[in-house]
């Protein structure tokens, strides 16, 4: 039974996703004594494979095109399933990032392989896996098994630990993929990235902003908080929806599930939808003047009072910490 | 243009989710089911295509007769036609999107809508799969579409920014919110949905490839600490964040 890892890379730097999947991956083949390869894909991507050695994977397959360089669909689904094939593979693990949940059914169907998708949790039951994933945006948990032949994981971001990497360099070697033009049908032309700024999804802390806010502008102040920690923005629905900051700051069931190591929850009251997005954070803060708000039910530590008072103070005290 | 819309019935989002006695499902009691909330943006999409190119959209769904409430709102939306798949079997991602796509090779539209994800198994398949199945395209979590002849430009969301993707039909599309406002039903649309026949059809049967073997409730976190009242509190929050949580 061998295991790939599909290890992905954006602008040749891997994403710490593809470090938590290789990591994952081989604690799951010791268990399982299977051997666990990896699989680069991109322009020219040799270079960083070797590193994947760091993560225990002693033997990494790149392809490299001048055409893989931005991601596509049909390029990057048809090269995974012939490395499946040609290598006899029978399990993949991949992340479930956006790059990952947009392959991992093509290759399901492709494979004839059942996908469990956006694990949080993964252990082995009677020499089984079983894959622990999350239901109604986290409300719920199901304990899944694959029963086809070949089985594909995708592990949440943040969730598995990508550990530290050693010195040890993994043997890289090019797997030859003929690509048609069709093979590029669906290929990104461009990437627009929105001004640098972190991402909730793949943030390890995150500070939300909602509507006790008032004010659009009132944000500047959960900016201002966010980089003195080096955090993402997040914003409940109540603010996307009335235009005041962007759908992709959503956290919640409409908008974005997280599980950041701090989510410091800012004049968000916490509805039942919100608390879904974000419950599984490992130390959750909560700023609010109303002392029933649900929010402080989930929250690790509180503080009841005005967030237009307690968050520059907030803000002036952690960067004195950081200046230390 | 022939365009087809595929749409769930899921609980709604302030749904308390419990457990039914067979420790796998959930307890349908008391539980209010609508429209899954991003299939309302693959609606209006279709609807803004056909307003484009002419043609019809049909509305389709996967499940028992309760699903019929959620396809009359998709008719009172707009949609010309809708078609329920009848199916009581316990059914994964798999296996529903190969039903759809068995009905898609029937209906031959040149363009298919999902919602990115339906909420209530979260799994953020479909798109991927009927593409698959049917050997097309696939743009999935779509925030901005445009459609000239057969090549279609589309707008993804990715983490942290936004890729453009060009592809061709016939394609699958799951959408995102950002996409378009969807509309509501016009009491016009509202009274002719009543009369717009929804058509039954078995579902094409495929096997599972996943097994629930069990579902659980998130653990309960003790009651947190709350550190005080005022601004007072902030010096203990930074020092049990720093010092007790160590994540600062």
């Amino acid at each position: 039974m061998k295991i790939l890892v599909f290890a992905e890379q954006r602008e040749n730097q891997f994403k710490k996703t593809a470090f938590e999947v290789c990591n994952a991956a081989i604690k799951l083949g010791l268990e399982l004594n299977s051997e666990v390869v990896g699989l680069v894909v991109g322009e020219s991507v040799s270079q960083i494979a070797s590193k994947l050695g760091g993560f225990g994977i002693k033997k990494v397959f790149v392809v490299e095109d001048p055409r893989l360089k931005n991601y596509s669909t049909s390029a990057y689904s048809t090269i995974i399933n012939q490395i499946i094939e040609k290598e006899s593979i029978s399990i993949l693990f991949l992340s479930a990032s956006a790059m990952g949940k947009d392959l991992a059914p093509c290759l399901s169907v492709k494979l004839n392989a059942g996908v469990a998708s956006d694990c949080t949790q993964l252990k082995i039951e009677d020499g089984k896996i079983i894959a622990t994933r999350p239901i109604f945006a986290g409300k719920s948990f199901v304990d899944v098994e694959i029963t086809s032949d070949k089985k594909i994981f995708s592990l949440r971001p943040n969730v598995f630990t990508a550990g530290i990497a050693s010195n040890e360099t993994a043997e890289v070697l090019k797997f030859e993929v003929e690509l048609l033009e069709k093979d590029f049908s669906t290929i990104v032309t461009e990437v627009k990235q929105s001004t640098n700024k972190k991402d909730v999804a793949e943030a390890d802390i995150i500070v939300t902003g909602g509507r006790g806010l008032k004010e659009p502008e009132n944000f500047l102040m959960i900016e201002k908080l966010a980089d003195s920690l080096g955090a993402a923005v997040g914003a409940s629905r109540a603010v996307v929806d009335a235009g005041w900051r962007p759908h992709d700051e959503q956290v919640g069931q409409t908008g974005k599930t997280v599980s950041p190591s701090l989510y410091i929850a800012v004049a968000v009251s916490g509805a039942v939808q919100h608390l879904a997005g974000m419950s599984s954070s490992k130390y959750i803060v909560a700023i609010n003047k109303d002392k029933e708000a649900p929010i402080f039910n989930v929250a690790d530590y509180g503080i009841i009072g005005d967030a237009f008072e307690i968050i520059p103070a907030l803000t002036d005290e952690i960067n004195k910490l950081k200046s230390h | 243009m022939k365009i087809l819309v595929c749409v769930n019935h899921v609980p709604d989002t302030t749904t308390k989710v419990n457990i039914a006695s067979d420790n796998i499902s959930i307890d349908q009691n008391g539980v209010n089911f609508i429209l899954n909330p991003y299939d309302d943006y693959a609606i209006e999409e279709a609807l803004k295509t056909k307003e484009k190119f002419g043609g019809e959209v049909l509305v389709c769904s996967l499940g028992g007769d309760q699903h019929k409430e959620t396809l009359r709102k998709a008719l009172s939306m707009g949609c010309d036609k809708a078609v329920l798949l009848k199916d009581l079997s316990v059914r994964d991602s798999f296996s529903i999107a190969f039903a759809l796509s068995e009905f898609a090779k029937e209906y031959l539209p040149e363009i298919i809508y999902v919602g990115k994800q339906s909420i209530d198994y979260d799994d953020s398949q479909m798109c991927g799969l009927i593409a698959t199945f049917l050997n097309w395209q696939s743009v999935t979590v779509v925030v901005k579409l445009n459609i000239e002849g057969s090549k279609v430009i589309a707008e993804r969301e990715i983490e942290g920014g936004h890729e453009v993707v060009s592809s061709s039909l016939p394609i699958v599309i799951s959408a995102q919110k950002g996409l378009n406002e969807p509309r509501y039903p016009t009491l016009k649309g509202i009274m002719e949905s009543k009369r717009k026949p929804i058509d039954e059809k078995p579902a094409a049967i495929c096997e599972n490839k996943i097994l629930v073997k069990k579902m659980s409730k998130p653990t309960a976190k003790s009651k947190g600490k709350i550190i005080g009242n005022d601004i007072s509190a902030v010096k203990e929050l930074v020092r049990l964040l720093h010092e007790e949580a160590k994540v600062i």
